[in-house]
């Protein structure tokens, strides 16, 4: 016969409790996740290249972790810095999913890392609908991209703790509109937090390791509006962070959150 | 293009519960809730959903997409708002910060449509989610 069953299941609940289980496990090691995203191009590698050779002088135990379509440059890019690096190729996957990650991290990530950036696939859709387990969530824009940007791709900004602007060294060249830009930004993103840089000429590099650090320390982040609808399992969670066993959640899964 | 592991996903869940449930021998149609800010396509989803259904239980099921509009409040003013594509994420009232996003990143199974070799009577909505 037939039967309406009613599942009232979260899509991506999967994903959520994976990457739930995850950032509890990092957490407990110590370890804090940087998730990047932009579109290929706007300078993440660049970025983080700066950012690494900093934390190693600094004596930040940090590592990277770089996910592409296809090629490994941005990993011996990145490598040159002198701190533990691993290419992911998603063969094609438009994004990173939570399970992916703990999967490459087994066995690899050295126990003492403090923070672990992830360069994520370049793509401004996908990568947003994904929580990696991460303590911050960073999305990048070049100057070059268009002051519209945040509202073409209102997921990847709304969601992010932290918007960074690379390329300023060429901003007047191409006209950007850093007003414009941050009134989008904070259409989609109350209150977010915008840093402007450039690997180039060194302007604003270190601040990502700051607020990272400061992230992994347990300094509340910012709570975008956009993430504070009932996450997927349908609950919401308050800014100064709960302990809770999920309905879902067995033992393990059982997590605080930050 | 990510349409196609939510496709996936959503195969998954509906096969173990199909699974779970026992004696499942189709499944004919499957409801979403997609939020206006869940970043999901429903055209793209629907084609995906096609393709993830083949070979599998949910073969030549329907897929069936209720859009969620996004609607937020303002904590300070009480104003309410369709937030709209892009979303305005600031009072349109008082244009504070303090926004609460009531509805619009919805990205949920509501109900699945099966066959089972069940006895023969009315139609049944038994709930069988955990959650409950
Ligand atoms: N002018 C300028 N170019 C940059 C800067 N950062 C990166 N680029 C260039 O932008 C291109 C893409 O950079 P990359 O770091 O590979 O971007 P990703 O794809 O986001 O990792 C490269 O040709 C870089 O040399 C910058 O600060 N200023
Ligand atoms: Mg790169
Ligand atoms: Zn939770
Ligand atoms: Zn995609
Ligand atoms: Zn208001």
């Amino acid at each position: 016969m037939c039967r309406v069953v009613d599942l009232r299941q979260a899509v991506l609940a999967k994903n959520d409790a994976s990457a739930h289980q995850l950032r509890a496990h990092l957490a407990a090691r110590g370890t804090a996740v940087v998730n990047l995203l932009s579109s290929p191009g706007s300078g993440k590698t660049a970025l983080l290249e700066r950012e690494l050779l900093r934390a190693r002088q600094r004596s930040v135990p940090v590592a990277a972790l770089s996910a592409d379509l296809a090629t490994e440059n941005d990993a011996a890019r990145l490598a040159r810095s002198g701190v533990p690096v691993k290419q992911v190729l998603t063969d094609g996957l438009c994004h990173l999913e939570a399970g992916m990650l703990a999967g490459h991290l087994d066995g690899w990530l050295p126990d003492d890392t403090r923070l672990l950036f992830v360069e994520n696939v370049g793509n401004l859709v996908c990568p947003a609908s994904y929580d990696l387990g991460e303590t911050l969530r960073v999305t990048l824009a070049s100057v070059t991209e268009g002051e519209d940007k945040p509202l073409k791709y209102p997921t990847a900004f709304g969601l992010a703790h932290l918007v960074v602007v690379t390329k300023t060294d060429i901003a007047e060249a191409v006209e950007f509109d850093e007003a414009a830009f941050r009134a989008n930004v904070e259409q989609v993103n109350p209150g977010v937090e915008v840093v402007l840089t450039s690997a180039r000429r060194g302007q604003g590099t270190g601040v990502l390791l700051d607020r990272a650090m400061a992230a992994a320390d347990g300094v509340p982040v910012h709570s975008p509006v956009m993430a504070r609808q009932s996450h997927h399992h349908g609950h919401t969670h308050a800014d100064n962070g709960h302990t809770h066993a999920h309905p879902e959640a067995t033992g393990p899964m059982a997590h605080t959150h930050p | 293009m990510h349409e196609m592991s939510v496709a996936l996903a959503v195969v998954d869940q509906v096969t173990e519960a199909a699974t779970r449930a026992g004696d499942v021998t189709a499944v004919r149609s499957v409801r979403l809730q997609v939020g206006e800010l869940a970043g999901v396509v429903p055209e793209a989803l629907a084609f995906s959903f096609e393709l993830a259904c083949a070979g599998t239980l949910l073969e030549g099921a329907e897929l069936v997409t209720e859009a969620v509009p996004g609607r937020a409040r303002c904590t300070p003013c009480a104003h309410e708002w369709a937030v709209g594509m892009p979303p305005r994420l600031t009072c349109s009232g008082c244009g504070g910060t303090h926004t609460e996003l009531l509805t619009g990143r919805e990205l949920q199974i509501v109900d699945v449509h099966w066959e089972d070799g069940g006895p023969t009577h009315a139609p049944t909505r038994e709930p069988i989610s955990e959650e409950r």
